[in-house]
């Protein structure tokens, strides 16, 4: 077995819009994707998320570059003669066929035996729990069932990558939790490469082994959901994952684990850790840091640590969100309710003056585009 | 009185549904009975209906005639036996015809570029625009000897040096059969076209995933899936086919009778509107059990799954 299931070497895909046109969908991408790992891309709509997963299926082949399955390059191969198989998203299930007819499709076109389809087909319904189901038409099932039977009829060719583009769009929340961790559990099981699309960050932080964050058919970043979520490479990531207060400056010192920015609006230096690539002394720059990790202390003298002024506090249960100005600089600051309180307000109030403390490690330095 | 309208469900349904009831009343089922009362009556000698309870018609319709001397064998004339089996099989053939010049045709055009799509179904709308007969007349011109097909088959004959004789292509039955597919063929088209193109395409690319090369994929999912098209088309192409008369006055000639032809010679020609009526009544059953089999068989479409 080769180390990457799939691989996508400088792809390109250019679209002629119906304006006319010349639009990269895919720009340039390079992705390699693991055997066995669960590796979503997400990004907002149109960034090429869907169009990616459609070359690795091969209904699309790239304008420049080369997918590579199972280290083969797929060049124009056909969709039938590549061994991954796709859970579409609006599930393009057969309305023609009962569901036991859907999950066997697969199975007929290779030609297997009668006994060993339903065998198959049996095993496969059984694992997205439809047994009892299997004589009726996908009209009579709910949106989560056809889901299951979109995935069972994918399952039961046991691809070597199963593709999957946005499979819970359509369904409500609570059931998208459930089939969220039904999903995970039966990648783990199977030990199948899960290609999964979504838009939706806190799913591809829940799911994935790898997420790669795209935007505008550029791949911004690749990494663990830690990875993407700590130590965002620009400020796009640090923006579309999860929130984060940016403050502009200039790079006034550098070393390979630590830089300090000085910020005009702060008229301060802050300390911070280098987390985009090729920063260089005398740059502009954007220092990042997460709500949740300004640690709000009352008159301490120590290194990043900065006066403000409270000037709204919202109170959400388990956390307040807090509202800081230091002068015009406004910083956003969640704070974990540890203590029960009844009145959370007399905790944090308005006009209250508070200390800032902004840890170097978890304060990002970013280039600026 | 308007307030308890308001209230009654059913009586609304009733009231609703009164206009077009007397209407089908007055322009189906009247007319209809009309029909079968006649059928049962006799041509007077000046034409005139008598109204009688007779199955002479009928029986005469069977190939068994009434005023046969002696009524020996060689009475039993099968005349309008042939006349019913010729036009079933006339609609059959034109039907099949049909099937496989409009399947190909719908299918490329609803999988064209859909901005183009638009200009070739109004391409299929076309014809008719113009009147049904005066397009039969148009193939008259086409066929006839001194036609259009006869001139361009001559002069590349002429060109080649070949000795041709003008071919006899009107006043055939492959005039009527072409006139008939000619004529129907939109017919089949659009209902083909409109189950086609609400296939949608993630159904390929799922089958293509799945491991269907496109010959497959067209058996097992297209096809079975295009069926209530095919299985509305057949119904609006056989049923006027077996009754239509003016293709076969046409094309057809003086000696090639359809049911069509046969009924409506009765009323204009033979006077004879009891025979007549018959005649229709006959064909209206026949046509009936044939779309009754035909629909049990293949249901609208969706029963069928190619295992
Ligand atoms: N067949 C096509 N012809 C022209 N442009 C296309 C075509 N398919 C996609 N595009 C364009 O390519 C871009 C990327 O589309 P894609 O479907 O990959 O987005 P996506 O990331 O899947 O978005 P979403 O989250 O909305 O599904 C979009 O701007 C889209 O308009
Ligand atoms: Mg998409």
């Amino acid at each position: 077995m080769k180390e990457f299931a799939v691989e996508l070497r400088d792809v390109v895909k250019k679209f002629i819009t119906p304006e006319g046109n010349e639009l990269n969908a895919v720009d340039h991408v390079d992705m390699q994707i693991r055997n066995g790992e669960f590796f979503s891309m997400l990004g907002s709509s149109g960034c090429g998320k869907t169009t990616s997963l459609r070359m690795i299926a091969g209904f699309e082949w790239p304008t420049e570059g080369e997918v590579y399955i199972e280290g083969k390059p797929m060049g124009h191969t056909p969709p039938f003669q590549r061994k991954v198989n796709t859970v579409f998203q609006s599930y393009a299930l057969f309305q023609h066929m009962s569901v036991y007819q859907n999950v066997a499709f697969g199975l007929e076109m290779e030609g297997a035996q009668k006994e060993e389809i339903k065998k198959r087909v049996m095993r496969a319904l059984e694992m997205v729990q439809l047994i009892g189901m299997e004589n009726r038409r996908p009209k009579q099932l709910s949106g989560g069932q056809q889901q299951r039977v979109a995935l069972a009829r994918a399952l039961v060719k046991t691809p070597d990558v199963l593709l999957l583009d946005e499979p819970l769009g359509a369904l409500d929340l609570k059931l998208r939790k459930e089939m969220q961790l039904e999903l995970k559990a039966l990648q783990q099981q199977l030990g199948i490469t899960f290609i999964y699309v979504t838009h939706d960050q806190e799913e591809a932080l829940t799911m994935s082994d790898r997420i790669a964050v795209m935007s505008k058919g550029k791949v911004m970043q690749m990494g663990s959901p830690a990875e993407i979520y700590e130590r965002p490479r620009n400020r796009f990531v640090a923006e579309f994952i999860g929130e984060s207060n940016f403050l502009e400056g200039q790079i006034k010192s550098l070393s390979a684990n630590e830089a300090s920015v000085f910020i005009p609006a702060l008229n301060a230096e802050v300390t911070g850790t280098p987390a985009s690539e090729g920063l260089v002394h005398g740059e502009q720059v954007f220092v990042s840091i997460r709500p949740e990790k300004i640690h709000l202390t009352e008159h301490s003298a120590r290194l990043n640590t900065f006066e403000g002024e409270i000037t709204s506090t919202v109170y959400i249960g388990s956390n307040t969100h807090v509202v800081v100005h230091i002068g015009d600089v406004r910083l956003k600051v969640w704070e974990q309710n540890r203590i029960s309180r009844l009145e959370p307000s007399s905790f944090y109030t308005i006009g209250q003056k508070v200390d800032l403390m902004l840890m170097p490690e978890n304060t990002l330095v970013l280039k600026k585009d | 009185m308007l307030k308890r309208l308001r209230e009654n469900k059913s009586a609304q349904g009733t009231l609703l549904a009164l206009p077009t009831t007397i209407w089908m009343f007055i322009l189906l089922i009247l007319p209809l009975l009309l029909t079968l009362v006649i059928s049962f009556g006799k041509r007077s000698p000046d034409g005139e209906v008598i109204f009688t309870f007779s199955l002479d018609n009928y029986i005469r319709l069977l190939g068994f005639s009434s005023d046969c001397a002696g009524g020996q064998a060689s009475c039993f004339d099968p005349l309008y036996m042939q006349i019913l089996g010729r036009s079933l099989m006339l609609a059959f053939n034109t039907t099949v015809i049909v099937i496989a010049m409009a399947y190909p045709l719908a299918y490329f055009i609803a999988r064209a570029d859909p901005k183009r799509r638009n200009t070739f179904l109004f391409m299929v709308l076309i014809p008719l625009w113009t009147n049904f007969v005066i397009r039969v007349y148009a193939w008259m011109m086409l066929l006839r000897k001194e036609g259009a097909i006869n001139l361009i088959i001559g002069t590349v004959a002429h060109w080649l040096g070949i000795n041709f004789v003008p071919l006899e292509l009107l006043y055939t039955p492959g005039a009527v059969l072409v006139g008939m597919v000619y004529e129907f063929l939109p017919f089949m088209i659009l209902p083909i076209f409109t189950s086609l193109e609400k296939i949608e395409n993630s159904l390929y690319e799922a089958a293509a995933d799945l491991g269907a090369s496109p010959f497959k994929t067209f058996l097992r999912v297209t096809l079975p899936l295009s069926m209530p098209g095919v299985v509305a088309g057949t119904i609006l192409v056989f049923i006027p086919v077996m009754g239509t008369f003016i293709v076969s006055d046409i094309l057809g000639g003086r000696q090639y009778i359809l049911v069509g032809n046969l009924i409506q010679r009765q009323f204009l020609d033979a006077r004879d509107p009891a025979f007549g009526s018959a005649a229709s009544l006959i064909l209206m059953v026949m046509t009936l059990i044939v779309t009754y089999f035909y629909t049990r068989k293949f249901g609208f479409g969706e029963e069928i799954v190619a295992a």
